[in-house]
């Protein structure tokens, strides 16, 4: 876990040297905005090179791709639909990192938090479906916390490195959701793509009252929230930062290492397993390969994006979300292939992912000795 | 007995088709890992590996070509993972995903025009020739790449065991004071084991796509690129190892399939878990608190 400072998110440690310069709280704060935009910048110039050099035009695609994600109402709810299973995703990877874990596992806990919230529902069919929706909440996110469990577990209790046993992990409750799927739990009657019984269109999921918002976002963004003010504003955040920036010293200061690491994988996993819990009250109405669709690695990239804070993965989600959306509509206009949106997401993160070298590195961003 | 014949055959040929990308992939990740670096990305160089292989044998008509150009894209990426985490602060893990992302975008970017067409096939030899069943006969027919596979895990054993640089490469990857007080260039080294390894995970990727299954679509690859990552612990960072571990992996996931020839069609997704089981198992019994996995290279981000 010495890695810790590198995973650690910056923006979520206060500025430790602000007592002497009044503005540097500003600065730093600045920093933490621009750094990603330049890098955001700088991949969109070269997507545009990319696609010169295929002979597109790159303000028509970047006009259409404004158009497709946020320009409309249904290209906004579609962009916005997108970003919600990314929301929870991407914090199954940033709470752990406050501890310097990097957990990558978070799709294993997606598939079995869908199967358990869709395992919950069948019996309960005809029950009142608020209640049926809370039961069916609550299983999908202790499937999916007791999945990550097992990777803070191992890494608790026997220092098992959490990346591989995640991974590894993520691949047995894969095989698990298949078998289940496939066998015991299959619906005979859904022959083309093995799926569980539905749960009922009572108990979907409906759209946010008065809007047509998802209502995986509202569960996103409170979850977001709720994290952000776990982290950076209670004393349990703050064992979990120490923890993070200084393993001896927090051991040394007699703080619960072993339990806020099962703590931390607790709370990752249950936002996960409630992702493929909406996912699956909210879209699909069943349990099916279509909730294997990589939210789960989306998240990683995301919770990095946000440099592992909370509140950032908000507005990164609803990027990504876009370009995403957009997808639909550049494939119609301008002939373009639909994984062209991929091809920019590659250019996007890997620039931003670049970009993480420069912090700390421009000297006007830094302390000064007297403010 | 009848029955568990067919299963067996079944399972052998299985396994000597379904380990080649394994045993290239996790050769390629056992080169990065033994360098200090972890790679995720080599999922986006199979899949590029794949597409590249595909088109170039269409265009070219010939297959071995395919195989070469595909090394060639694989390295190329990978040294675009290598150098970004050259830089300060930048971390591999997340970095690999990402090179996943890229690599499997710009393979299904270009890639679509290939999805039709058919291009020419890498040869099999017919090892079979001896026997009077078909089954058998089919069997055997094992692409000329498994030898190529095994030959480079001999040869990466020596490599590592036998050669100067490869025992810079395990310096580097083992500790990165020692090598800097040997005026070793860290991040040249560890760059170049990254893009020879994805080099080995694109040929990897020209066996999906000109042996077997032996056509370009884009759900061509399972996941064998991200798997590597497991079979490499599996393996112990020993190349001679990857060898088992690919016969291993890929024998389990064909034992699926081949329970479903004699008439078994529940319960071989938990078959096909089994390695990963067994790969949780083997973290758990040897590797204790305070102490690493005998094995892994000391400046792995993932050993600590």
């Amino acid at each position: 876990m010495s890695s810790a400072a590198q995973v650690q998110g910056q923006a979520t440690s206060s500025p430790a040297t602000a007592a002497t310069d009044r503005f540097y709280p500003a600065r730093w704060a600045l920093e933490s905005v621009v750094g990603p935009l330049a890098a955001l910048l700088l991949s969109a110039i070269g997507f545009s090179v990319f696609l010169l050099v295929l002979g597109k035009s790159p303000t028509d695609f970047f006009a259409l791709m404004w158009k497709g994600a946020f320009a409309s109402t249904f290209s906004l709810d579609n962009t916005l639909q997108r970003a919600a299973p990314l929301l929870l995703t991407a914090l199954c990877v940033a709470v752990p990192a406050q501890l310097g874990l990097v957990i990558i596992g978070g799709e294993g806990a997606v598939v079995l938090g869908g199967l358990a919230a869709t395992v919950i529902a069948l019996p309960l069919n005809g029950a009142w479906p608020p209640l049926v929706q809370v039961a069916m909440a609550i299983a999908g996110a202790a499937a999916g916390a007791g999945w990550i469990a097992i990777t803070g577990l191992l890494r608790a209790r026997r220092g098992i490195n959490e990346t591989v046993a995640s991974l590894v992990l993520a691949y047995i409750g894969i095989a698990l959701f298949n078998h289940l799927v496939e066998g015991p739990l299959r619906d005979p009657a859904s022959l083309n793509k093995p799926s569980t019984y539905g749960i009922g269109d009572a108990n979907m999921l409906g759209p946010l009252p008065g809007t047509d918002l998802h209502p995986g976002l509202a569960v996103g963004v409170v979850a977001c929230i709720l994290c952000w003010v776990l982290i950076s504003r209670t004393s349990l955040g703050f064992s979990m930062r120490v923890t993070g920036g200084n393993l001896r010293a927090a051991q040394l200061q007699g703080l619960p290492v072993q339990r806020l690491i099962i703590l931390a994988c607790l709370i990752g996993g249950g936002c996960a397993g409630l992702a493929g819990m909406i996912e699956v009250a909210a879209v699909h109405g069943r349990a099916n390969a279509s909730l294997i669709a990589g939210y789960g690695y989306a998240g990683i990239l995301i919770a990095f994006l946000s440099r592992q804070n909370p509140l950032a993965i908000i507005p990164m989600s609803v990027l990504l979300g876009g370009i995403g959306a957009a997808g639909g509509l550049l494939q119609r206009r301008m002939d373009l292939p639909d994984a062209t949106v991929q091809v920019l997401e590659g250019f996007i993160f890997v620039a931003i992912l670049a970009s993480e070298t420069m912090q700390g590195r421009i000297a006007w961003f830094q302390p000064r000795a007297r403010g | 007995m009848d029955a568990i014949g067919t299963v067996l055959v079944a399972m052998i040929a299985g396994a000597l088709r379904v380990s080649t990308p394994f045993l290239f992939v996790s050769l390629g990740e056992c080169l990065t890992e033994r360098s200090g670096r972890i790679n995720l990305g080599n999922e986006g160089v199979l899949v590029l590996g794949a597409m590249v292989a595909y088109a170039t044998s269409y265009h070219t008509g010939s297959p071995w070509i395919g195989v070469l150009v595909a090394a060639v894209a694989g390295a190329l990426l990978g040294s675009l993972h290598g150098a970004v985490c050259s830089l300060a602060r930048v971390n591999d893990v997340a970095m690999g995903i990402a090179i996943m992302l890229a690599g499997t975008g710009i393979a299904f970017f270009f890639g679509k025009p290939y999805v039709q067409p058919e291009a020419p096939h890498l040869p099999a030899l017919p090892l079979g020739f001896w026997s009077g069943t078909p089954s058998v006969r089919s069997a055997l027919e094992v692409s000329p790449l498994f030898f190529v596979g095994l030959a480079a895990a001999v040869a990466l054993h020596w490599f590592f065991r036998s050669t100067r640089i490869g025992l810079r490469v395990r310096i580097v990857g083992d500790s990165a004071d020692a090598a800097r007080a040997l005026g070793l260039g860290i991040d040249r080294i560890r760059l170049l084991a990254t893009a020879a390894g994805s080099g080995l995970a694109g040929i990897g990727g020209a066996f999906l796509s000109l042996s077997y299954p032996g056509s370009w679509n884009e759900g061509l690859s399972s996941g064998q690129g991200l798997m590597a990552v497991a079979l490499v612990v599996f393996a112990r960072w020993n190349p001679l190892h990857c060898i088992t571990a690919a016969l291993i992996f890929g024998a389990a996931g064909a034992l699926g399939p081949s329970l479903q020839t004699v008439g078994v069609t529940k319960g071989y997704y938990l078959f096909y878990a089994a390695p990963y089981v067994v790969t949780l198992v083997i973290l758990a019994a040897t590797v204790r608190p305070g102490r690493s996995l005998r094995g892994m290279p000391g400046e792995l981000s993932i050993g600590r």
